[in-house]
């Protein structure tokens, strides 16, 4: 059994499927009066967080919260590194206080990968890089369950910067195993290497792919942030020559018309197919204001959804015994 | 990547030799009938009662239950389920488990006679997770408890307002309870 | 630019240097080709005595220099010196005044080409933004316009960032078209560099221009067009090693053309020992062997096409001490004339290999559909009628430019082009075009 969830691919069909079912539960909490839940009482949870995100972090703490768990936010943002502190120290100086688990968000790929290295707790990546966003990927799946039904044989495109999306990454991932079937579509300079060998389909053409002419008819789309320094900068004196003055694309307005969803695209989906964003939008280059406000926008549900599947995910986490010994299977309850 | 099962679900436990049968269908059925009248002769007629199965048996019981309620008395109780897990005092003994159905009835439970419904009564620990999630849903004026078989054994101080049959038995047999919506066939066994 | 003109009979004309044959024009298109066709009622007879028939020239490289300059030349003029020299395409580079570097500008200069009339006048879109070698321009809204760029180019530059290079490459991959490099990294030859590096450069006093600044950029970017997959255009080959480097290249299977000029066919660099600007150009005039190589390449086709980098400059502009004048040569009435001089007659290139070179492969380099295609009936009547046995003496006064910078001034050169049919319209006849009314009036 996993002790930690690093990313969307530790998770098997059964067992996304089973924090996807729980997550509906625990979202129901959120119409109750008294938003708490007895699971995690006692159980300590760190959010260490090495990179600005009130978005996730927030998200992380309300879960915890109503969990009962008791939840720390530590903010190393230009701690570790710039101090001199290694990230070994910094994780085992926060472990070192007793915690239960620790949700670590992170620039470099791979960083909550090293800290289970270091540390006994539970470890779940809250973001790492441009590597993977597992949560996120669940949110998105839930949201998209919640309006599709099953997962399996739908299909899923996902537009934007892939590149340097932690976020396309887990959702390939996740929604592979949930038996959907998924297209990535983004200019050539913003597909990532070796996509090819991705469980997925690739195109530049987005109007074509939401068209059904791709691979066939599409049954949800979601647009990914371009980051508009992705533009480049103009290599104005002072500027550090090894940083990429060379953008991934010309102009915003060239992005949008080739690559954004505008209201013409809108059009091409099936009528049932919703719009996802991971937030925050930027409203008229990768999607217009028409399409985020439309009645096919999931966006505010994926926000809800994200404190409900991260409630799901600390509690299948960390609600249960540490070890499961030989002798201890879940099964139904026995005393009664 | 290769994924490793996340979680570990069990299969129901199968049938074994050497079980003995206390109840059969017809049993059941009278049972019920009896409960369900008791219900309605304690409540005034079923008035502003709600009933609240706990997954996974209480559940098609609570159905069954009001089913009769409205057959017997032509009234429409409130219905819905009441899931326990996140409120066990053991959560931390076994692997984490999966979660029931929490449904609230039409009409909710404030200033309700919520009548908590389930298939065995044993340690009174699984009421006790009841009382507690039941009061995170709301204030009912009353809770009462119905449950298919009372086999003794509490470690805590509960007791049921409505018993199918009390069932004396040791420690360390089993009862199983087989209900025809989950299991295919009613009956309630000693192992 | 319609209007297919009455039909047209060309007795006696020899395809692609073939048997003698008659066609016939009509509605735009070759209605038919074999011996003896009748005149139809109302057509224009033509007796060509043997003359041989090409598909129309297709250029990939003409500085038209409207807007900007227009001083030096106009499209409309500019135009006109191509139909003269038998093109019926021409794709005007980028380097204009403003930058064609966005769609509404490409658009633009795609119009005042259909409003000329006398060639189909393609666009070059620039690769980076004003041509600064920093960002990208607009690429895929330029590919996506009315004007449908194929060809991207900074002409004039070089990209020489090779990250910038990657992602242009990269970038154009979706609209099926290709990057022309202007292959001179400025770190081995600066913009002040303006004659071969060699004996010559050192004797005259002139910054050197190193073979090596052309080679290692084409190195460079047949590997990048490898790694990316995409397709690579080499403009004004001009040295013996950028021809080896592009056969290695082509042997390995990487999607990479180049064109030669004419000039760099015919001239060598013992020419600017006057000083006279009239042979300053970028790349520089290099020595003879670099000529042989060229020649031997264009013949084997690891050259793919001629194109002429016709480069009109202001007399003021070349008046000056040779390293402070305009680099550029003119060329499009002259093209044909040096191609036939230089592989025709010494038998290096047939006249099918010279059409391979002139029009059919630029058609497919620039995915120019209706041009380079086969003389046979139901093909577009876009054709080149040219008599090699006649001469003309070169004339800088009576050129149809505005400029009148042509290195060939006083030479006898043999070829002259009878006709010139776009879309079965004569577009240039016996030396002269047909008049049209002035843009700006």
């Amino acid at each position: 059994m996993n002790r930690h969830l690093l990313s969307a691919g530790d998770l098997d069909a059964a067992g996304a499927t089973q924090i996807l079912d729980s997550a509906e539960q625990m979202d129901a909490i959120q119409n109750r009066q008294v938003k708490k839940l007895p699971a995690l009482r006692g159980r300590t949870v760190v959010n260490l967080f090495f990179e600005d995100s009130t978005r996730t972090r927030s998200s992380f703490e309300i879960a915890g919260k109503w969990l009962s768990a008791d939840v720390i936010n530590v903010s190393a943002k230009g701690s570790s590194v710039s101090k001199g502190e290694s990230l070994r120290d910094t994780a085992l100086t926060v472990a070192a206080m007793g915690v239960d688990a620790v949700v670590v968000r992170h620039p470099s790929s791979g960083a909550a990968r090293r800290i289970t290295e270091w540390v006994d707790c539970h470890v779940i990546n809250a973001g790492d890089g441009t590597h993977e966003h597992p949560t996120q990927a669940l949110l998105d799946a839930f949201s998209l369950r919640r309006r599709l039904g099953e997962l399996a044989g739908r299909h899923i495109v996902i537009v934007g910067d892939l590149t340097h999306s932690r976020v396309a990454r887990s959702n390939v991932l996740l929604l592979t195993r949930l038996g959907a079937q998924v297209t990535l579509v983004a200019p050539p300079t913003l597909m990532p290497a070796g996509v090819h060998s991705w469980n997925c389909t690739t195109s530049w053409d987005l109007d074509a792919t939401l068209a059904g002419k791709v691979a066939g008819d599409v049954d949800a789309v979601m647009m990914l942030r371009v980051q508009r320094e992705r533009m480049g900068r103009g290599s104005a004196g002072g500027d550090d020559p090894s940083r990429a003055a060379v953008g991934y694309f010309p102009t915003e307005r060239e992005y949008a018309i080739g690559y954004g969803l505008s209201p013409a695209r809108l059009d091409l989906l099936p009528e049932h197919a919703p719009v996802l964003h991971p937030g925050p939008m930027n409203r008229g280059l990768e999607i217009s204001s028409m399409a985020a406000d439309s009645d096919r926008s999931l966006v505010l549900d994926q926000v809800r959804a994200g404190v409900a599947v991260r409630m799901a995910v600390l509690y299948h986490l960390l609600a249960g015994a540490d070890e499961a010994s030989d002798g201890l299977r879940a099964t139904e309850a026995v005393s009664s | 990547m290769p994924a490793q099962p996340f979680f570990e679900v069990s299969d129901h436990p199968p049938r074994t030799p050497g079980a003995k049968t206390v109840l059969q269908a017809d049993d059941i059925a009278r049972v019920l009938d009896r409960i369900a009248h008791q219900i309605l002769e304690k409540t005034q007629g079923g008035a502003g009662v709600a009933l609240l199965g706990i997954p996974t048996r209480g559940e098609p019981l609570a159905q069954r239950l009001a089913d009769r309620i409205a057959s017997f008395a032509g009234v429409q109780v409130g219905l819905g389920s009441l899931d326990i897990t996140l409120y066990r005092d053991d959560l931390r003994t076994q692997a984490s488990r999966p979660l029931g159905r929490t449904v609230e009835p039409a009409g909710g439970v404030d200033g309700k006679l919520v009548i908590l419904v389930d298939d065995v009564l044993f340690s009174g620990r699984t009421v006790r997770a009841a009382l507690d999630a039941l009061t995170d849903l709301g204030r009912p004026r009353a809770v009462q408890l119905a449950v298919l078989v009372d086999r003794g054994h509490r470690e805590l101080p509960i007791r049921a307002d409505y018993v199918g049959k009390n069932l004396p038995t040791s420690a360390e047999e089993q009862v199983r309870v087989r209900l025809a919506e989950i299991d295919g066939a009613d009956e309630v066994s000693i192992v | 630019m319609t209007g297919s003109g009455q039909p047209v009979l060309l007795r006696g004309v020899r395809p692609l240097g073939g048997a003698t044959t008659d066609v016939l024009l009509a509605g735009g298109t070759i209605a038919e080709v074999g011996p003896g066709l009748g005149l139809p009622d109302g057509a224009e007879l033509i007796e060509a005595d043997g003359a041989v028939l090409l598909p129309g020239l297709v250029d990939l490289h003409t500085h038209l220099r409207e807007p900007g300059r227009e001083d030096t030349e106009t499209i409309a003029t500019g135009s006109a010196a191509a139909a003269l020299g038998g093109f019926t395409a021409v794709h005007a580079m980028a380097n204009t005044n403003p930058v064609a570097d966005t769609a509404e500008m490409v658009e633009q200069v795609a119009r005042l080409g259909e409003l000329a009339g006398l060639v189909d006048v393609r666009p070059v879109g620039a690769v980076s933004r004003g041509l600064a070698g920093e960002q990208l321009a607009e690429i895929a809204n330029m590919a996506r316009s009315a004007a449908a760029v194929r060809v991207f180019s900074d002409d004039g530059h070089c990209v020489s960032d090779a990250r910038l290079m990657r992602r242009a490459l990269e970038y154009l991959r979706p609209y099926d078209a290709v990057l022309a490099q202007h292959a001179q990294d400025p770190r081995l030859a600066d913009a002040s560099c303006c004659a071969h590096e060699g004996e010559l450069s050192g004797r005259l006093g002139l910054p050197g221009w190193p073979s090596v600044a052309e080679e290692s950029i084409i190195a460079r970017d047949v590997m990048l067009a490898r790694h990316t997959g995409s397709r690579l255009h080499v403009c004004h080959v001009s040295c013996a090693g950028s021809v080896e480097v592009l056969r290695w290249a082509k042997s390995r299977g990487i999607a990479v053309t180049a064109e030669v000029t004419p000039h760099h066919l015919l001239l060598t660099c013992d020419l600017i020992s006057g000083y006279d600007p009239v042979f300053k150009v970028n790349p520089p005039l290099r020595p003879a062997e670099d000529v042989e190589a060229l020649r031997a390449g264009l013949a084997d086709g690891t050259i793919d096409a001629v194109a002429t980098d016709h480069a009109p400059h202001a007399a003021h502009d070349k008046d000056h001490a040779f390293g402070d004048a305009a680099f550029g040569m003119l060329g499009l009435q002259t093209a044909l004339s040096v191609v036939i001089q230089t592989m025709v007659e010494p038998g290096r290139l047939d006249w099918a290999g010279l059409a391979d070179r002139m029009s059919v492969r630029p058609a497919v380099i620039g995915r120019l559909a209706g041009h380079g295609r086969p003389i046979a009936a139901g093909e577009p009547a876009t054709l080149t009628l040219v008599d090699p046995t006649a001469g003309w003496l070169v004339e800088p006064a009576k050129l149809a430019s505005l400029a009148r910078n042509t290195p060939f001034a006083g030479r006898q050169l043999p070829g002259r082009v009878l006709a010139t049919f776009l879309r079965g319209r004569v577009t240039a006849r016996d030396g002269a075009v047909p008049a049209r009314p002035a843009v700006w009036a």
